[in-house]
């Protein structure tokens, strides 16, 4: 026989079995590619779209302190939406298509943003739930086998993890606050709670995608494996604040060595992944509104660009 | 192209003197001066930077990785580039 018939797709599952990281220009599977495409966009697009909800509270900051916080994390969400942007295009998709499929609703963003923000605690509970969960993703990620997406992981780790600790703070001023605040900080656990356990996405039997995605080491940790993980972590430091999980089955289970948890609405989840949240129509016009308002800004940009490269040329022939 | 579309380009970042720059991702922009703006917006909000080095993405030309083989093997068969390849006894000293 002339040489053993091995397919380019298993030379690229061997390669990556062998714990190698997928650079951009090497070949890969296009289902691969089209994978990696959707989950890195439409993490940056959260990214984005994550900016709303808390800017929301930017002109409302309790103090200058805490306003100066805010914004630094806002600024922070954006730049953690472009270290994304920039590594889908790595993999050959244009920046305007990205945008365009998120303002289409083509492609999603994490179902969380589509919650409004109607207290000041939110601004803490986002910071210590939301981007909690998203650090247990995320710190998995930064083991991810395509080499862009691994490496702007790393960036976004260091720096969600002053998001998390900041809005712990937040939530640690108010529940050591007077009764009103105290309330306020439950209040606001009790509305985030469960939509933070939704993060993590559907139960792995539901999930048909994963196995795949586990299979090609984009994800090395299942969705209830991570979310067993979350819970594990966060329950204790529900408890240092004095606050309490809305959820009446949760228990220790001394065997499993994890907490038992109450079973998610995924009625809840899949209606709003559907577009039916509070916020989805209001999230994706705001979006559409400032594109378009910036629209002029780009535009001017690129004549100024155009109109100084010709400056440059007309004085060198002079020259 | 849409005339409000600005091209893309590579940013490179000097963390410290003595230390080469090193390639940290991409960002879109009008212009060389406003890449670099960006860049500071985008790559050092925490003093991850002292210079920073703008590229457009289409002025980069890179190696194929199908050319792997032909471009690299050939240093793979010559150990005796490396100190290690030659037996020097223990007794010499500063070598």
């Amino acid at each position: 026989m002339m040489g053993t018939n091995v397919s380019l797709e298993e030379n690229f599952q061997a390669y990556v079995d062998g714990e190698n990281k997928v650079e951009p220009k090497d070949w890969m599977p296009e289902k691969y590619r089209r994978t990696l495409i959707r989950q890195i966009s439409q993490h940056a697009h959260s990214e984005i779209i994550g900016m709303q909800p808390e800017a929301n509270w930017i002109t409302r900051a309790p103090s200058l302190r805490a306003k100066l916080i805010l914004l630094a994390k806002v600024q922070d969400e954006a730049g953690h939406g472009l270290y994304l942007y920039s590594a889908a295009e790595t993999l050959g998709e244009p920046r305007e298509t990205m945008i365009s499929d998120l303002q289409s609703g083509k492609a999603k963003y994490s179902s969380i943003f589509n919650y409004p923000t109607p207290s000041w605690a939110d601004m803490g509970t986002i910071g210590w739930l939301v981007d909690g969960a998203a650090i247990q993703n995320q710190v998995m990620l930064t083991r991810t086998s395509y080499g862009p997406y691994a490496r702007a992981m790393v960036k976004i780790c260091k720096e969600e993890s002053f998001h998390q600790r900041q809005g712990y703070e937040v939530v640690m001023k108010l529940a050591q606050g007077t009764p009103e605040q105290k309330a306020m900080a439950q209040e606001s656990l009790n509305r985030w709670w469960w939509p933070s356990l939704m993060m993590f996405g559907p139960s792995d039997d539901e999930s048909p995608n994963s196995a795949q995605s586990m299979k090609w080491k984009i994800k090395r940790k299942s969705n209830d494996t991570l979310r067993q993980e979350f819970v594990d972590k966060t329950v204790p430091q529900v408890e240092y604040l004095g606050l309490t999980v809305p959820d009446s089955d949760l228990k220790w289970n001394e065997a499993r060595g994890h907490y038992d948890f109450g079973v998610i609405n995924w009625d809840e989840f899949y209606n709003v992944v559907q577009g039916n949240g509070p916020c989805n129509k209001e999230r994706i016009a705001h979006h559409v509104e400032a594109h378009e308002e910036g629209a002029w800004v780009r535009e001017a940009a690129n004549a100024f660009a155009q109109k100084q490269a010709q400056r440059k040329k007309n004085t060198g022939a002079a020259a | 192209m849409n005339k409000d579309h600005w091209k893309l380009w590579e940013v490179f970042l000097r963390s410290k003197n003595g230390l080469s720059h090193k390639h940290v991702g991409s960002l879109h922009a009008a212009d060389a001066e406003m890449a670099i703006q960006n860049a500071r917006d985008v790559y050092t909000r925490r003093s991850e930077g002292i210079s920073i080095w703008v590229v457009p993405s289409e002025s980069i030309k890179a190696s194929a990785p199908d050319e792997k083989e032909p471009l690299f093997a050939p240093s793979d068969d010559k150990v005796y580039r490396h100190p290690t390849f030659y037996d020097i006894p223990d007794d010499v000293e500063h070598m």
